[in-house]
């Protein structure tokens, strides 16, 4: 019993953890490239105004990926994410536009019609057992028609006809585009990040999900109804997927075609690069918001360094291949 | 040949797990390794194994000094093992033939490029049937129950001649009858091929049975090397073992078991693995659930508990029927289960033990609106910590790098945390020392005594002898016999057990 003793020693986690490099790679990674970036252009990177443009870019990417982190967490996957979201910018766009409908209405509507929407995923994945890689695989493609065909097949915006022909009359009011522009986006990213991780870490829920999401066998003996907690899971990522939508409308003031589908894949990487930051080694909202950065900053200073656009993904692939690396490459696999 | 180390010693964070070890054994003899859950056995097993990379000290086969990093130069040097956590070992979605012969598919086909699909599966077979077993070789390993698991991965080290066989508690999901076909073979072995096995186990009574010299460990070090003599008695064991006096009889304490709460009728499974079982338990009765392994106790316990399907049957609480489709109902009519399977079914090995203990009582550690009670969660983890005796740096500690007794503590402390009012331990013991065990059936018998049914599965026939008030014998999925422990004994258990009728 002299063992059990030892515990009650004061603060025990912070005297057994070791510093452990990989855990701080994304960290430092921002604050390398921040440096690169600030030396290679002294004039434009480092302003102020740039890094509020660094903070909005980054703001759909981190509500997308906040919603991807649910998903994650709970062992799920998304490949759909994206098409989703844009779905929701159709729905919203359409909303207020064609139907000249109140806005807060609209993004009400748009959440709930979003769920709806997720509900087929979740019918897929829980009821009929399909791989969560294979069921929103085919979401992927199917919301993309599904979106496209809802709007004709061209975007939604302000003074363009309907597809029947018929004008639109709706306006978005300068308080809807406010929700585009700082500070406004960047608090609503900060209210998602906050909200996820009291939600996740906080709350008898995020333990459920964490531990379907760690053994679903275990989970399942301990009385947890790993289904309908999936389902749960599925309909608050769908919540905040509907939210990064709205915010990729009210940012290019219109619903472009596949406008947030952009986004799956730096939303994704925010994910697991996050897993790694300070050793967590599960998905979770605060890793996910340092993944996001990292990702925005390396699009925004690439852009500034005028790197050609057709090897801008090749670069970016390699620094954060690299970035992954670093993070990765000493974790023991077991 | 003879295998030595020299001052040993292996520190993981926080934890030092071996301290200057000097160990050795030589081919022809069956060694004991004993000690108390977190002693350090496994630890010695993996360095010797080329598992544990991080050891420093000496190690010499036949005087020569060698290096053992990998489990590559392991096996080079002659020395196999059979891991503690079984599923670690296996590859769950390949087959039988596959997982038996996954050394000669890695290492023995050399140039050959494709699979003899026919000789693989009779090497496979020929391996197995060594062991006594009749295993259809093309079934999954998942698909399987733990006790076979454990065969084919002791049926996989023997098919590789070797020196030193290490057995990291191979006969923890055994039953007597198994352990016995398994000390058949092993004595088999011992006559053709003069090797050196190095044998861990809890139960003390096989230890003198089947094993020459022993070696007890205490806290990383070793304590004790003696010869088994008929002199040495299991009590002399393990007071060395704990370091402290020890009482080998438990006591039956005596409860009073009042009218009956909880019945069971006619209850099936989808499966066909349980079939028509009936039983009732009265307020604050231990049951036991005695049979071989494969007798549909486990299957049982998932069915009673809605993990599995019912296809007939009826479950009462208090006179009440209770509708229970699945482990979400279950714990809702206060049932709470500990499951055979520790690291598949019973822990989140990737957790930490607080996270752990407190995972199935959440609800009552948190507020309304569902937010959680740091303070709370860890008072409750450290109480249980302490009563168990769980062995671990802190709280904090991943569940994953807890020795295997220790884990199979926190399996059994997350549900007694829980406060059911219907119990069903599965197999609870397995895996932990004799110490440990004494403080779990102490707490089993509080329950009891607080009036909760206790529903105690085990292949143990002393242990069902030893907690239980009444037993019932399961044989291929139908209860066989009702017993009064106090009335009944070893031979009659084991002769119901076997298939026997009235
Ligand atoms: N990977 C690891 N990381 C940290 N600590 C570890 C690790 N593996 C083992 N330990 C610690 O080393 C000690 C010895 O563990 P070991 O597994 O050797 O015990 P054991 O004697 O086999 O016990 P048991 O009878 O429970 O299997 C334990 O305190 C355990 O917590
Ligand atoms: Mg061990």
């Amino acid at each position: 019993m002299s063992d059990t003793k030892e515990i009650s020693s004061s603060n025990p986690l912070k005297r057994r953890k070791k510093f452990k490099v990989s855990d701080y790679t994304a960290l430092f990674a921002i604050v390398v490239l921040l440096i690169v970036f600030s030396v290679l252009r002294p004039e434009n990177f480092p302003t102020r105004t740039n890094m509020v443009t660094i903070l909005r870019s980054i703001s759909v990417t981190t509500v997308l990926a906040s919603g991807l982190t649910f998903t994650m967490s709970i062992g799920g996957l998304d490949l759909s994410a994206g098409n989703m979201a844009s779905m929701s910018g159709y729905f919203c766009a359409s909303f207020i536009l064609w139907y000249g409908m109140n806005q807060y209405l609209a993004i009400g509507l748009t959440i709930i019609l979003t769920m709806m929407l997720t509900l087929i995923t979740m019918f897929l994945i829980i009821k009929c057992h399909i791989p969560e890689l294979l069921a929103t695989c085919a979401m992927m493609f199917f919301l993309e028609g599904l979106g496209l065909t809802y709007a004709g097949g061209s975007a939604i915006s302000q003074g363009l006809p309907r597809p029947s022909g018929k004008p639109a009359e709706g306006v978005f009011s300068n308080s809807f585009k406010a929700m585009g522009t700082s500070p406004t986006i960047i608090i609503i990213m900060i209210i998602v990040v906050i909200f996820a991780y009291v939600a996740l870490n906080h709350t008898k829920y995020g333990r459920y999900i964490y531990a379907v999401g760690g053994n679903k066998t275990a989970a399942k003996l301990s009385g947890i109804n790993i289904e309908r907690y999936r389902l749960y899971t599925g309909m608050v990522a769908a919540a905040i997927i509907a939210l990064a939508g709205v915010l990729v409308v009210a940012r290019n003031t219109s619903a472009q075609v596949s406008g947030a589908a952009s986004y799956q894949m730096p939303a994704m990487s925010a994910v697991f690069i996050g897993q790694s930051v300070l050793g967590v080694r599960k998905p979770n909202p605060f890793g996910t918001l340092v993944g996001a950065t990292l990702v925005g900053i390396l699009d925004n200073g690439l852009v500034m360094l005028s790197v050609p656009y057709y090897a801008l993904n090749m670069i970016k692939g390699a620094v954060l291949g690299i970035a992954l690396i670093a993070a990765y490459a000493n974790t023991k696999t077991d | 040949m003879k295998l030595e180390v020299k001052n040993l010693s292996m520190e993981f964070p926080g934890v030092k797990a071996l301290q200057n070890v000097d160990f050795e054994v030589e081919t022809g003899e069956i060694r004991a390794v004993v000690g108390a859950n977190g002693a350090g056995k496994s630890t010695l097993m993996k360095v010797l194994a080329g598992a544990n990379p991080g050891y420093t000290g000496e190690i010499f086969i036949d005087g020569k000094p060698v290096e053992i990093r990998t489990p590559a130069q392991a096996k080079e040097l002659g020395i196999e093992i059979v891991y503690q956590e079984v599923d670690t070992a296996l590859i769950p979605t390949l087959s039988v033939a596959e997982n038996i012969m996954m050394n000669y598919l890695i290492s023995g086909m050399e140039k050959k490029v494709i699979v003899d699909w026919p000789k693989l599966k009779q090497e496979a077979r020929e391996s197995l049937s060594r062991l006594g077993l009749d295993i259809d070789v093309d079934t999954r390993v998942n698909q399987l129950p733990l006790a076979q698991k454990q065969m084919v991965l002791i049926a996989r080290a023997v098919r590789e001649h070797c020196n030193f066989l290490l057995l990291d508690e191979p006969t923890a999901p055994l039953s007597l009858s198994e352990t016995q076909t398994l000390f058949e073979m092993i004595r088999r072995l011992m006559e053709n091929e003069q090797i050196c096995i190095i044998f861990i186990s809890h139960r003390l009574q096989e230890i003198t049975e089947i094993c020459e010299t022993l070696t007890v460990m205490r806290n990383g070090k070793i304590v004790d090397n003696r010869p088994i003599t008929p002199e040495v008695t299991i009590q002399q064991i393990v007071e060395t073992m704990l370091g402290r006096k020890y009482d080998d009889v438990f006591e039956h304490a005596d409860h009073e078991v009042g009218e009956e709460l909880f019945r069971v009728e006619d209850l099936s499974d989808t499966e066909n693995k349980v079939h028509n079982v009936s039983f009732h338990i009265g307020k604050g009765e231990i049951v036991g659930i005695a049979g071989l392994v494969g007798a549909g106790k486990s299957e049982l316990c998932k069915l009673l508990f809605g993990a599995t399907k019912r296809s007939s049957g009826k479950i009462f609480y208090h006179g009440q029927e209770l509708k229970i489709v699945n482990t979400t109902d279950a714990v809702k009519n206060g049932f709470s289960l500990v499951p055979e399977e520790r690291r598949k079914e019973g822990v989140l090995v990737n957790e930490t033990v607080e996270f752990n203990i407190v995972s199935a009582c959440l609800g009552r550690l948190s507020t309304k609106l569902g937010f959680l009670r740091p303070k709370e969660q860890n008072r409750v983890a450290l109480k249980y910590i302490e009563l168990l005796g769980v062995k671990t740096p802190s709280e904090k500690q991943l569940v994953a790098n807890l020795s295997g007794g220790n884990q199979q503590k926190v399996a059994v402390a997350k549900w007694l945390a829980a406060e059911s009012d219907v119990y069903i331990f599965d197999e609870p013991t397995k895996g932990i020392d004799v110490g440990a065990k004494g403080e779990i059936f102490a707490l089993i018998q509080k329950i009891a005594s607080e009036g909760k049914c206790v529903i105690y599965v085990s292949c143990e026939t002393q242990e069902i002898l030893s907690i239980t008030d009444r037993t019932y014998v399961m044989y291929s999925g139908r209860i066989q016999k009702e017993l009064v422990t106090s009335r009944t004994n070893e031979e009659e258990i084991t002769y119901y057990a076997t298939g026997g009728t009235d």
